[in-house]
């Protein structure tokens, strides 16, 4: 069991967790799940706590799963828009951050294009960072929130076998799934297109394979990313359609594979791309899981980053 | 290794003192059908399980409502703690309309986790009353909070630390004044 203090200020990334924190948070997100089957399903854990989301990419699944992790703890929830804010007059991030946390914010939610955006933030804030995508680099919660769910259909991580199918290459999810799963013992590996693996993802311990039909009879869990359409103008792969029938996911393909397999996806789903309805509604499926576990484990993060500030971390 | 100054109640004592408490408790509540028990975490959820079957070999009842409360999301000095407590979780299983819920901890001191747990129950439903036992009452209240039920009331001084060592937790069985 993780129940190690938490010494972060910071939820950057999943790669540099240990085992014991990444299943603290776990441990903790298990019991924030109970919080939201109350008729009151609010604590006053975070009380006169100030959360801002700031989300330079859009996003509305991650960001309303913060802003309501944060309302549920009783914290307040302020939501700074990039569009609408000085950055689009030019200010520099680090400037907005610094003006942000003069108005007495406690913790900083971010989402960015740029790779390392809130490592940055983290340095010159006192405030704690929470890191809600940045780029294609990491998406730690949402890593978390998968690993949860997988734990909890199985009871375990140690042993079992998790294919990442799909754009590795641009997918900060992958490499959460991939840090964190390594972490406490899994097996990954990772599925695509030839095009779309980066050539040193062995690196980080996972197998590779660039034919779905081959491992799927051997997986316990499938986790199914978003082709993003809006990064497949560079004709990384011939067609949306060839993509479909080499790769998606359809009844016929999940009928060899094991039974109990659990197939999941991080959202948005391209219905007919990357999984067919049939599969996404099915009964293997815990699509839905993953995002009401998404809360949990949100509210567990801001929990325990909240009790963290520079000095005593 | 703790330094014990001077043991409290030993291990017989503690048998007593449960089913004292068990039978105040049905002594001043005849509609037993209302009861619930509810145990604070950690050594108060035991507490409340001993007490839970020594209501029900005395008065025959099955199946009194049970649950356990975490308080640590409600505790007073949350924000000014530091590094977050561990959360063992709060398990309210039953509707808590209508119940007399017998709120139970093992040492009532300060008063403030009584106000955390009582803000906490709340938040699940409206009892028709909440009443509190404790295995040992302390003394030094910051809160106007008192027990129903204590099983034993000791003088002690503020500073003074009281321990409920329990089987199922400690591997032994006492109260020690340490």
């Amino acid at each position: 069991m993780g129940n190690k203090d938490w010494t972060r200020k910071d939820l950057l990334g999943l790669e540099e967790l240990s085992e014991e924190e990444i299943l603290t948070v776990l441990d903790t997100a298990e019991s924030f799940k109970e919080v939201s089957t109350r008729s009151i399903k609010k604590v006053p854990a975070l009380r006169g706590k100030v959360v801002v989301t700031m989300f330079i990419e859009p996003s509305t699944r991650t960001r309303t799963s913060f802003s309501l992790a944060a309302q549920r703890l009783s914290a307040d929830v302020v939501d700074f828009s990039a569009a609408t804010s000085s950055l689009s007059k030019g200010e520099s991030l680090k400037d907005t951050a610094l003006n942000i946390e003069a108005m007495g914010v406690d913790i900083v939610i971010i989402r960015h294009t740029a790779p390392g955006a809130p490592h940055l933030l983290a340095k010159v804030l006192k405030a704690s960072v929470i890191n809600a995508g940045d780029g294609p680099h990491e998406h730690p919660t949402q890593g978390l929130l998968d690993i949860f769910t997988m734990r909890e259909k199985f009871g375990r991580i140690k042993g079992l076998k998790v294919a990442v199918l799909g754009d590795i290459n641009h997918s900060r999810v992958a490499r959460s799934n991939i840090w964190g799963l390594k972490k406490l013992g899994a097996e990954v590996i990772a599925c695509g297109p030839s095009t779309l693996i980066p050539s040193t993802i062995e690196k980080l311990g996972v197998k590779v394979s660039y034919n779905i039909d081959e491992i799927l009879p051997e997986v316990d869990v499938i986790n199914i990313l978003r082709i993003q359409l809006e990064r497949q103008q560079s004709g990384l792969f011939p067609s949306i359609r060839e993509y479909t029938r080499l790769f998606g996911i359809n009844s016929e393909r999940l009928s060899r594979a094991k039974k109990d397999v659990l197939v999941m996806h991080p959202g948005p789903v391209n219905r007919g791309i990357e999984i067919t309805p049939e599969v996404a509604d099915g009964k293997n499926s815990v699509i839905l899981s993953q995002v009401s576990n998404g809360l949990a484990v949100r509210m567990a993060v801001l929990y325990l980053v909240s009790g963290v500030t520079r000095s005593s971390e | 290794m703790m330094k014990i100054r001077k043991k409290l109640v030993n291990e017989d004592e503690m048998a007593v003192l449960v089913d004292s408490i068990s039978k105040k408790i049905l002594e001043a509540n005849p509609d037993k059908k209302k009861l619930a028990i509810v145990g604070i975490h950690t050594r108060g959820a035991v507490l409340a399980k001993r007490i839970m079957n020594s209501l029900q070999k005395i008065s025959g009842m099955k199946n009194i409502p049970y649950g356990e409360l975490d308080i640590t999301l409600y505790r007073d000095d949350l924000s000014s703690s530091g590094h977050k407590p561990v959360i063992k979780g709060t398990k309210i299983d039953f509707d808590l309309n209508g119940k007399t819920v017998i709120l139970i901890d093992d040492v009532l001191y300060t008063g403030r986790t009584i106000r955390a747990a009582l803000d906490e129950l709340v938040d699940f439903g409206r009892p028709a009353s909440i009443q509190l036992a404790v295995l040992i009452d302390r003394g030094h209240r910051e809160f106007p909070i008192r027990a129903d039920y204590a099983g034993k009331t000791i003088a002690t001084e503020k500073n003074d630390m009281v321990r409920v060592r329990l089987k199922e937790i400690d591997q032994i069985e006492d109260v020690v004044m340490i």
